[in-house]
């Protein structure tokens, strides 16, 4: 048994945990109900389970809890609500960017991320930003439109 | 919970608000957590009364009852669509529970694009009726004629200004109508919400994870769960170290007959455990490996042979025109429906109470097998529908579902059992391999003169009560004998008129790896063979691939359809393939398909432009574009959606996937071994969606993922000269058939 600290959505949240190892997403998901991350795969392939680490897009199934004690972690959860939408969330919304929806998480987090650096980036650097961020049920074009919209207005995302 | 918070809560998660209708709301947030206490059901669900479906509150809110459920498919929009719109209330008042068994139903399982046409139309029905019975106690109650009143957003209105809302109106009752197949409907072009791009109800709670997937669901005293599968399929427990996982806290192993279990109190250590147990298996596989399955199926007896089409003479019209004669064969492979997340599913099995929270497809049907797999009566078991990830068909979602009852019912507790990736990659149900071969003649003038396919499939089981699940066969619970792979004849033949036709199939008893529904069951497969062809013959006789299809299409709306694909592909006519590109390193090619999908649905003409990189053998599609026929589109974006998402994953379906096995068992097990279609390989789409408020409702979206591999592999014919006949069209494939030309 371990106590480790982490900073999540700018709350600092003390857990204990058997196995320092245990990836970060099933802290996120288990011991704080942060139902956004999802997990896909477990192996880094599919990009579900995307939360942002002091600025970086990151995969919380292969990060372990203790690595990122003290660093800054947002989750989908942490950048907006049903009625106070982040622009990024908002623009998916409008574009009606999902089917399922599970993969979503990743596509946002990875794009919220992409913008705080680049605030208006090509479609090109957008596929190039996604190319992790697997979608099963095929709604790649309205994603891009989404992200697209955020970046035609140059405000970083946030 | 104020109307706000009530509202977000049904967003987030309506499937489990047990009975908000009928329960104070300040119980529904405990009853989110605590299972309902029996008897199941708590409400009438017969499908021919209209208090099935729809219940009024007296604060005119509506809450409508599905069976059907949403599998990401924006259903639900579609559903509260069609309801506001028949009762005449705002469609913000109208809420949706889909697919729990003691709430809602039983409409049978959704799937195969059936959504509207077949539960849409139904709702619509009990929307009408409720809407008439309305009008009439309204009019009872103001003492007036049923035809003075007058309804908008949910008020009744007499002549004389008074007037009364339906909450009212039905004052906390029921209808006890039955609904009423005569009731009149909305005319169309009065409509208001049907026919709207409304959004989606689901989708802000889904972007700021407030929305509750099965994969997310919880109850208190709750185990973590993984299954341990086999070395190979069908291979039995021989022994198990139990000691393996001691040093993993509160982790145990849970054993029925040849089903492997972890439990844990934290998932993480379940998650360990199922990897650490040291189990030895004995038996199983036997199977044919993946590059011998055509061989294999080709050389299989067929369980009986079937006549499709016959028409004309086509042995005769052959023999005829043998000089111009013409044959090949198709290849289609087993693929998975490769889930973004793991099946998953929840389940507290008590004596005399049986509460599961599963994605399934169909929870009523659902119901049924698992309710017989446990031994315990249909009445004790309710199924509650939770959203899963996108499943094009049965995926692992069922199975999931029986592995968490086994689990939850040997351990005493509630279990949330959730699959690995390798395990949903490897043992989710497959879409079966298929192999046709395709013989023809041209007549003098280089037309069609004869056609014959042949096609080699798997059975579909008539009337199988149950698809085996494999939790309940590795307990050795007996299962019907059997497996259900849906019509997966469909399109084995052309959609043109062609005067001498045959299409046969070679039925066989099984396929090698489970088989299910996956997506436009055999469509893709089939469409691959016959539009591949038909560009073949096109390519024999010299003849501009749009001018040869429309020559041999007489039916004149697919022909406009197909003329609009055209346009829209700015279609230069000449015959394929390109000339004088040998040297380029990047070629491109472009084709145009046309597909009346299953000869009744939806029509579609389907062209992409494609880049094929001769030094890498690699295909990019650049461009897909497609005039579908849509017919009456309830809500048009989410259809766009649907068509969109179809096209998109045919796209990935023909270039990259195929679920490879050895002798043992599946070896594509993850994103790796079975890669689908990045973002920087993800086509520009152009649709036309084509249709009107006065048509009748067609499928909405599967047709769509028809025609795309046989567009894909004419246009890298037309691109480099090069005609691919097995699906996925790899790097490495197109690549040795570009230096088999050479």
């Amino acid at each position: 048994m371990a106590n480790v600290t982490l900073r999540v959505n700018g709350r600092a949240e003390s857990l204990d945990v058997d196995d320092p190892a245990m990836p970060l997403l099933y802290a996120l998901r288990d011991s704080l109900s942060l139902h956004g991350p999802k997990f896909g795969c477990g192996l880094g392939q599919c990009g579900a389970c995307t939360v942002i680490v002091d600025g970086q897009a990151m995969r919380s199934c292969q990060v372990s809890v203790s690595s990122v004690q003290n660093r800054q972690i947002t989750t989908l959860e942490g950048l907006g609500t049903p009625e106070k939408l982040s622009p990024v969330q908002a623009a998916f919304v409008a574009e009606q960017a999902a089917q399922c929806g599970y993969c979503t998480n990743g596509m946002i987090m990875s794009a919220t991320a992409l913008l705080a650096k680049i605030p208006r980036p090509t479609e090109t650097q957008v596929r190039d930003a996604l190319a992790g961020n697997l979608c099963r049920c095929g709604t790649h074009t309205r994603v891009l439109k989404a992200v697209m919209r955020v970046a035609a207005n140059g405000t970083g995302g946030r | 919970m104020n109307q706000i918070e009530r509202r977000q809560f049904l967003l987030a998660g309506g499937a489990f608000v047990v009975s908000f209708a009928l329960a104070p709301i300040d119980a529904i947030a405990q009853q989110q957590t605590t299972p309902p206490a029996a008897p199941f059901p708590l409400r009438n669900v017969a499908t021919d009364n209209v208090d099935s479906f729809l219940v009024i509150a007296r604060n005119g809110d509506v809450t409508l009852y599905s069976g059907k459920v949403d599998l990401g498919t924006g259903l639900r929009a579609a559903y509260n669509q069609i309801v506001a719109e028949e009762l005449d209330v705002p469609y913000e008042r109208v809420h949706i529970i889909d697919g729990d068994t003691a709430l809602t139903p039983d409409q049978g399982g959704t799937g195969g694009s059936t959504g509207i046409v077949g539960g849409g139309v139904q709702i619509r029905q009990a929307a009408a009726t409720a809407r008439q019975a309305l009008v009439k106690m309204a009019a009872q109650k103001l003492s007036v004629e049923a035809a003075d009143v007058t309804v908008a957003d949910g008020i009744v209105h007499t002549r004389d200004g008074r007037s009364m809302s339906y909450g009212d109106v039905i004052a906390g009752g029921q209808f006890n109508v039955k609904t009423d197949a005569k009731a009149p409907l909305k005319n169309p072009r009065e409509y208001k919400y049907v026919g709207k791009p409304l959004q989606r109800p689901d989708l802000p709670a889904k972007m700021t994870g407030k929305h509750t997937y099965v994969h997310d669901f919880k109850l208190d005293g709750m185990l973590h769960a993984r299954v341990v599968h086999p070395n190979a399929i069908g291979a039995t427990v021989a022994s198990i170290d139990e000691t393996s996982i001691a040093n993993i806290p509160g982790a145990r192993v849970v054993r029925i007959k040849d089903v492997v279990a972890v439990v844990a109190e934290h998932e993480w250590n379940a998650v360990k455990a199922a990897r650490q147990l040291r189990v030895s298996w004995t038996g199983g596989g036997g199977l044919p490996g993946s590059d011998n399955v055509y061989a294999m199926m080709r050389n299989s007896a067929s369980e009986r042979d079937e006549d499709l089409i016959r028409q004309g003479n086509s042995a005769t019209a052959l023999q005829a025109n043998a000089a111009r004669r013409h044959a090949a064969s198709y290849q289609w492979p087993a693929q998975s429906h490769a889930s973004m997340g793991p099946s998953c599913a929840v389940a507290d099995v008590k004596p005399g109470q049986t509460t599961i929270w599963s994605a399934s497809q169909g929870t009523h049907g659902a119901r049924r097998v698992l309710a017989r797999g446990l031994g315990i009566p249909e009445a004790q078991v309710r199924v509650i529908y939770l959203d899963g990830a996108g499943c094009y068909g049965m995926n692992g979602h069922d199975d999931a579902a029986a592995d968490a009852a086994l689990i939850s019912r040997a351990v005493g507790r509630p279990v949330r059992l959730q699959w690995s990736r390798e395990d949903e990659h490897g043992w989710d149900p497959k879409g079966p391999p298929q192999l046709l071969d395709l013989r023809a003649a041209l007549d003098e003038n280089g037309n069609i003169a004869a056609w014959e396919t042949e096609a080699w499939l798997p059975m579909n089981t008539p009337n199988l009560p149950s698809r085996p699940l494999l939790g309940f066969v590795a307990a050795g619970i007996p299962q019907p004998d059997g497996q259900s792979v849906a019509q997966v004849q469909g399109n084995a033949y052309p959609s043109y008129d062609l005067p001498n036709m045959t299409a046969t199939v070679h039925w066989l008893k099984t396929t090698p790896l489970r088989p299910s529904n996956l997506r436009a069951p055999g469509k893709l497969g089939n469409c691959f063979a016959v539009e591949s062809f038909m560009d073949e013959l096109a390519a024999a006789a010299k003849r501009d691939p749009l001018e040869y299809r429309l020559h041999h299409l007489k039916d004149e709306r697919g022909a406009a359809i197909l003329k609009r694909a055209a346009e829209m592909m700015n279609w230069q006519s000449r015959p394929s393939p390109r000339t004088g590109n040998a040297n380029e390193r990047v070629s491109i090619g472009r084709s145009i398909v046309y597909v009346h999908y299953k000869h009744v649905d939806n029509r579609m003409g389907l062209g992409v432009e494609v880049a094929v990189d001769r030094s890498t053998g690699k295909v990019k599609v650049n461009r897909v574009v497609c005039a579908y026929e849509a017919g009456l589109m309830i809500n048009p974006d989410a259809m766009r959606n649907q068509v969109e998402g179809n096209i998109m994953q045919a796209v990935s379906r023909t270039l990259h996937e195929e679920t490879t096995f050895d002798a043992a068992k599946v070896t594509s097990i993850d994103w790796r071994s079975y890669p689908i279609l990045a973002f920087p390989d993800a086509p520009v789409l152009q649709l036309d969606m084509i249709g009107s408020p006065e048509d009748k409702p067609l499928g909405a979206g599967e047709a769509a993922s028809a025609p795309v591999p046989a567009a894909i592999g004419n246009a890298v014919f037309d691109a480099v000269g090069v005609r691919m006949r097995r699906v996925p069209l790899t790097p490495a494939r197109v690549k040795a058939a570009l230096v088999g030309q050479a």
